[in-house]
């Protein structure tokens, strides 16, 4: 399905060389000439991918026609209010909490895990799944790791988990897995988008043809693509001419990372330990398959197991006005912009974030908010 | 970030690699890695463990890239900070989940 050599043409490649850049602005411009619309659409689904593009302004360069929109594409934005219940109701009973930084401050139905650090809770920020181990053997008293991001990350949690926990280490994990949900987003009605590019940090991992089913279901192309601004635009450039040609294929434009098959000692790693299971991705919908639960044989290793979570102890509080009025989970479904919001700006800033996307540093509106609000200069040029 | 910092492996330790990210000297776990490791090779790395092997061939011009970012401004260069960053935390930042 992928072309024998997607990069032939791009040897020479320098990944933000402005002659190549605006040769590759050119290239987008005819390939969505090409395609002969008004509009085109088209996601991509990683964080790290908006951030380029905001940072560079990238969209400013885009054809007036093209419009490119960020799917749920950051695990933090995705992680689920409930599942954040379940990390403060065990911070709240006396368990440490070992997470990632950015989860801190992810809203709960009811309160964040700083909330709840605030409130005298043990919360430990971790830059690896190692430190869960090496803060668990420290502390000797109960720990959990509360896990999170996509495929990528999981695989560092089925690393420990595979090289033996300590016995007061346990995992509640909120792991999300890619694929399924792009099914979802592809299946939302009132999107037009025509195409996806994929992250190459999760192909890195699964290789690139398992987006192989997705492309048969949905007849729509996929391209994985790099980080670099370069590696962005020839992303684009070459999902515009699938989309031109009427080609439903997967392409590989990270081949410095990304093979077919992927990384199968992780896969075996990922897939021992975890088993996919239905999942609520925040503000999107019930994905199923689109969360990565412990198997059953490390269930004496599950926090959900280990302990009687009172997400029910949580003090009650009315959800605010503003929160209702957060639009998180049609932004990433692609249905709407972080500038749709009435509350971005305002209400709603990374000091005080009222939902999930404004707090990550992968969330659209936060990457927005840090980049002048709209980044998208086309619709002014 | 998932900016991908390579970092040559300076020394190896059962699974575990000392690895050297422009300078500073990192831990990176080696259990899920796709290719055996050895001291010389370039490592991808992700929230602290190595998830690919990059070929010899490929690593010409990712290095050129770094370098060229490095040598730049912060000002100039506005990923400068952010390869600086995931160096700091060996690829390893908590915002770099994807
Ligand atoms: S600006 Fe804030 S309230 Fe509005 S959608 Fe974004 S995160 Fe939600």
């Amino acid at each position: 399905m992928a072309s024998p050599d997607p990069r032939a043409g791009f040897a020479e490649l320098k990944f933000r060389d402005p002659v190549r850049a605006r040769a590759m602005v050119e290239a987008m411009g005819r390939a969505t000439a090409g395609i002969g619309r008004s509009r085109v659409s088209l996601m991509h689904v990683c964080g790290s991918h908006e951030q380029a593009i905001a940072k560079y302004g990238l969209r400013s360069a885009f054809p007036s026609a093209l419009s490119v929109i960020m799917g749920p594409g950051c695990p933090v934005c995705v992680t689920d209010a409930r599942e954040v219940d379940e990390g403060v109701a065990l911070a709240r009973q006396g368990v440490h909490i070992a997470t990632y930084g950015d989860m801190l401050r992810v809203p709960g139905t009811v309160m964040s895990l700083a909330d709840a650090q605030a409130d005298g809770a043990s919360i430990h920020v971790i830059y690896s799944a190692g430190q869960a181990v090496e803060l668990a053997a420290r502390l000797k008293e109960p720990v959990v790791f509360f896990a999170t991001g996509f495929e990528t990350t999981a695989v560092a949690t089925a690393a420990i988990v595979l090289e033996g926990l300590p016995d007061n280490l346990s995992i509640l994990s909120a792991h999300k897995y890619i694929p399924p949900a792009m099914d979802i987003v592809a299946a939302t009605p009132g999107l037009a988008v025509e195409g996806f590019l994929a992250a190459g940090h999760a192909a890195t991992i699964t290789g690139w043809g398992v987006f192989e089913p997705f492309v048969s279901r949905h007849h729509l192309p996929v391209v994985v693509a790099g980080f670099e601004p370069l590696d962005i635009l020839a992303g684009l450039v070459k999902l515009l001419e699938l989309v031109r040609d009427g080609a439903p294929a997967v392409v590989n434009m990270y081949p410095r990372c990304v093979t077919r098959a992927g990384n199968l000692r992780a896969q075996e790693a990922l897939w021992k330990v975890f088993q996919p299971s239905c999942g609520r991705w925040r503000g999107i919908a019930d994905v199923p398959d689109g969360n990565l639960a412990l198997r059953d044989r490390f269930a004496g290793l599950d926090a959900r197991t280990r302990f009687a979570i009172d997400v029910a102890s949580l003090p009650k509080s009315a959800v605010s006005v503003t929160a209702g009025a957060c639009i998180c989970g049609s932004i990433m479904a692609g249905i709407k912009s972080p500038t749709d919001c009435a509350l971005f700006g305002s209400a709603c800033t990374p000091e005080h974030p009222v939902g999930a996307c404004m707090v990550s540093s992968e969330g659209t509106c936060r990457i927005w908010h840090q980049y002048g609000g709209h980044p998208d200069l086309g619709g002014i040029a | 970030m998932c900016l991908g910092v390579p970092g040559k492996v300076v020394a190896i330790d059962g699974n575990r690699a000392t690895v050297d990210f422009w300078g500073v000297r990192r831990q990176v776990l080696l259990d899920v890695v796709d290719e055996p490791v050895a001291v010389g090779d370039y490592v991808l790395n992700h929230v602290g463990y190595a998830i690919r092997r990059i070929p010899e061939s490929e690593i010409g011009e990712t290095l050129a890239l770094f370098e060229e970012l490095l040598a730049q401004d912060d000002a100039a260069d506005l990923m400068a900070g952010d390869v600086r960053a995931e160096i700091a935390g060996t690829g390893a930042a908590p915002d770099g989940e994807s």
